[in-house]
C-alpha cells in the first residue's frame, strides 16, 4: 500500500469494481431491478458527499439537503424537457450542469444570510428553508404548469445509466477529496474545530463556509438531476424533511468527515432497505421498517461516532497525510 | 383567531416538551412529537374502549407518555450522554421512526386512520362577535393548568431548582450534590406527560388519528420552542401561540397549502433578527 501512488490505487479499486459489476450486468446476474437500486445507491452517495462536505468537514448543521436535491431534479427534469434532442444519453450533461448550477446559486442566496447562526439554530433554519421549498413544489403547477404541483411531475426520459451514475460518484469522490485535503478543505476543517480560532488565525470563515456549503449543494442538485431522470417521475414528496434526514443518517452511520465511511454506508443503507424487502417472508413484510430504526439506534448505542469514524481506507488519503 | 389560539395552545404543550429536554441535555428530541402522537392513542382507548370520563383519559395519557418518555432516555440517550451530540440526534430519529412504524402494526394501533370519540356533544357559545366552542374552553384552560403548573413547579419546588441548576451546568450541579440521572429522568418524564396532555386535547379537537400525525405538530412544536428562544419556558409558550395564530391566519386569508411555508417563513426571519429566538438571551462568545 506504501509504495503505491494513492491516485493510482484509487483509479485501479474503482475501475476493478465498475468492471466487475458491468460483467454482472452483462452476464445477466444482476436484474435491471437491482440495477436501479445501484444507481440509486449511488445517487444517495453523491448527495451524501455533499452533505459530509456541509456537516462532517465544516461542521455547519442543515436539515434541508433534500430540498437542494429536490431542486436540482426539478431543474434538470425541465432542462430535458426543453432539450430538442432529449432522448439522448448526452442531454443528461447540461442538464446536470444546470442542475448543480441552480442548487449551487440557491445555496448561495440562502447561505449567505443563514450561515451566520451557530448550531441547531442553522439546523432548525435549513429545516425551515427545506419545508418553504417543499410547500413551493406543491404549488409549482401555479407558476410552471408542466412541474406538477403536488400531483408530481412526469415523462421525464430515463436517461441515467449505471455507468453515468458510476462516473459521477468517481468524480464526485474525487473532487472532495482534493478538496478535503486543499488549502480550502483545512480552513474548513479549522471552522468545524473551533470557529473563533479559526477566525483568530484570519480565516475568512463566512467565506468558507459559504464556500462549502455552496459545493455541497452543488452535489446534491447533481445528484438529484441522476435521480429525476432514473424515476423518471417526480414528487415533493419525495424531497421533503425526512429524506434530509435520510442523507444525514448516511453521514452520521458512515463518519462524519470520512469520504469512504459515507460511501458505505450509502450503499450499505440502500441495499439493507431493500435487501430487507427481499430476505423478510411477506407476513412479515410491514416489520421491515420497524427493524430497520432497532438497527440504528443500536448500531449508533455501540459505535457512536459512526462507522469509520473520520478515518478513510487508504487509497483515498494523500501522501503528506499518511505521512504524519 | 381563536382557532390559532387553540392550535397554539397544544403546540405549546408539546414544545415545552421540546424546550425542556434541549434546555437540560441540549437534545433535540425528535421522538417527542411521536411520544405525543401515543398520548392522542392512549386517550383515544381510554375514551373509545373504557369509556372513561375525559379527565381520567388526560391522566392515563400523561402516565403512559411519562414512563414511555423516560424509558426512552434510559435505553436509547442515557448511554450516549458523553458521545458527540449527533449521534444522540440521530438515536432520538431511530426512536420516533420506530415508535411510528411499530404502532402503525396491526396488533398495536394499525397503520389506518381512526375517528376520535368525543366525551360530549360540541357547543358554540357567543360572547359579543366572537364564537367559542366548549371544546377551545376545554383545550384553553386545561393547556393554562398545565402550564401554571409547571412554571410553580420550575421555580418554586427543589425539584425545579435542581432541573435549573443542571441545566446551566451539569457537573457543578453535581457538584452541589444534585442527582444529575435522575433530574434527566424526571424532565423527560414530564416534557412526555405535558405532550401526552397534550395529545389528548389535539385527538378532541380535530378529531382523526393515525400513527404519523405526531411528525407535523412535532416540528412545528419545535420549531416554536426555537422562535421562543429554546430553553427557555415562557418563550416556548409564546412562540407556540404565535405559530398557531400564523398558521390558521394564513390558511383563512391566503391559502391553506401555503400554510406550513408562511410558518417556517416567519421563523426564518425571526432567527435571522434574533438568532437566539425572541425571549432568547444574547450568550456572549466566549474564547
Amino acid at each position: 500500500m506504501q509504495k503505491l501512488d494513492s491516485r493510482l490505487t484509487a483509479t485501479v479499486v474503482a475501475a476493478t469494481i465498475f468492471g466487475l459489476l458491468q460483467i454482472l450486468m452483462t452476464r445477466g446476474l444482476i436484474n435491471p431491478y437491482i440495477q436501479t437500486i445501484l444507481c440509486y445507491a449511488g445517487i444517495m452517495v453523491i448527495s451524501a458527499l455533499g452533505l459530509n462536505l456541509i456537516y462532517g468537514y465544516t461542521g455547519q448543521f442543515s436539515l434541508g439537503h433534500a430540498a437542494f436535491f429536490g431542486i436540482g431534479a426539478y431543474t434538470s427534469a425541465l432542462v430535458t424537457r426543453i432539450l430538442p434532442n432529449n432522448s439522448s444519453s448526452w442531454a443528461l450533461f447540461p442538464a446536470l450542469m444546470v442542475a448543480g448550477i441552480s442548487a449551487g446559486s440557491i445555496a448561495l442566496l440562502i447561505g449567505l444570510p443563514i450561515l451566520r447562526l451557530k448550531s441547531d439554530y442553522l439546523g432548525i433554519a435549513t429545516l425551515g428553508f427545506g419545508m418553504i421549498v417543499n410547500v413551493l413544489f406543491k404549488n409549482s403547477d401555479k407558476v410552471i404548469p408542466a412541474m406538477g404541483g403536488a400531483a408530481g411531475m412526469r415523462g421525464i426520459t430515463r436517461l441515467t445509466t449505471f455507468a453515468v451514475v458510476f462516473i459521477w460518484v468517481f468524480l464526485a469522490v474525487l473532487i472532495l477529496r482534493n478538496l478535503v485535503y486543499s488549502g480550502i478543505g483545512r480552513a474548513l476543517l479549522s471552522i468545524r474545530e473551533d470557529e473563533i480560532a479559526a477566525e483568530a488565525v484570519g480565516i475568512n470563515t463566512t467565506k468558507y463556509k459559504t464556500i462549502g456549503f455552496v459545493i455541497g449543494c452543488i452535489f446534491a442538485g447533481v445528484a438529484g438531476g441522476l435521480y429525476a431522470h432514473l424515476y423518471t417521475y417526480l414528487n415533493p414528496d419525495n424531497f421533503d424533511f425526512l429524506k434530509s434526514i435520510d442523507v444525514l443518517l448516511i453521514v452520521v452511520i458512515g463518519g462524519m468527515g470520512s469520504i469512504s465511511g459515507t460511501v458505505l454506508a450509502a450503499v450499505t443503507w440502500v441495499s439493507l432497505l431493500e435487501g430487507l424487502r427481499i430476505v423478510l417472508p411477506s407476513p412479515v413484510q410491514e416489520w421491515r421498517m420497524v427493524l430497520y430504526p432497532l438497527l440504528l439506534i443500536i448500531f449508533m448505542l455501540v459505535r457512536p461516532a459512526g462507522a469509520m469514524g473520520g478515518t478513510e481506507f487508504g487509497f483515498l488519503k494523500t501522501k503528506d497525510y499518511r505521512r504524519r | 383567531m381563536i382557532n390559532g389560539l387553540q392550535l397554539g395552545f397544544v403546540y405549546a404543550l408539546i414544545a415545552l416538551g421540546y424546550t425542556m429536554v434541549y434546555g437540560i441535555v441540549r437534545l433535540i428530541n425528535f421522538a417527542h412529537g411521536d411520544v405525543f402522537m401515543i398520548g392522542t392513542y392512549l386517550g383515544f382507548f381510554a375514551l373509545a374502549s373504557w369509556h372513561l370520563p375525559l379527565p381520567a383519559a388526560i391522566i392515563i395519557a400523561m402516565l403512559g407518555c411519562a414512563v414511555l418518555g423516560i424509558t426512552i432516555e434510559k435505553l436509547a440517550y442515557k448511554p450516549l450522554r458523553n458521545a458527540p451530540r449527533i449521534s444522540a440526534l440521530i438515536t432520538a430519529i431511530g426512536v420516533s421512526l420506530f415508535l411510528e412504524y411499530f404502532t402503525s402494526l396491526k396488533f398495536v394501533f394499525g397503520p389506518y386512520f381512526r375517528a376520535y370519540p368525543r366525551p360530549f356533544a360540541v357547543k358554540a357559545y357567543c360572547v359579543g362577535d366572537v364564537t367559542v366552542s366548549n371544546i377551545q374552553l376545554i383545550v384553553f384552560a386545561v393547556a393554562t393548568l398545565l402550564m401554571v403548573g409547571l412554571t410553580l413547579f420550575v421555580n418554586k419546588t427543589k425539584t425545579g431548582l435542581a432541573m435549573r441548576a443542571v441545566s446551566y451546568d451539569h457537573s457543578t450541579a453535581r457538584l452541589m450534590g444534585i442527582n444529575v440521572d435522575s433530574i434527566i429522568s424526571i424532565t423527560f418524564g414530564i416534557g412526555a406527560a405535558l405532550a401526552g396532555a397534550g395529545g389528548v386535547l389535539y385527538g378532541i379537537a380535530y378529531p382523526q388519528i393515525h400513527p404519523f400525525m405526531g411528525i407535523m405538530p412535532g416540528l412545528k412544536a419545535f420549531v416554536a420552542a426555537v422562535l421562543g428562544g429554546i430553553g427557555i419556558i415562557p418563550g416556548a409558550m409564546l412562540g407556540a401561540v404565535i405559530m398557531g395564530v400564523v398558521e390558521k391566519l394564513t390558511e383563512v386569508y391566503i391559502s391553506s397549502t401555503l400554510r406550513d411555508a408562511a410558518a417556517f417563513g416567519i421563523l426564518i426571519i425571526v432567527l435571522l433578527a434574533r438568532p437566539s429566538g425572541i425571549l432568547g438571551r444574547k450568550e456572549r462568545e466566549k474564547v
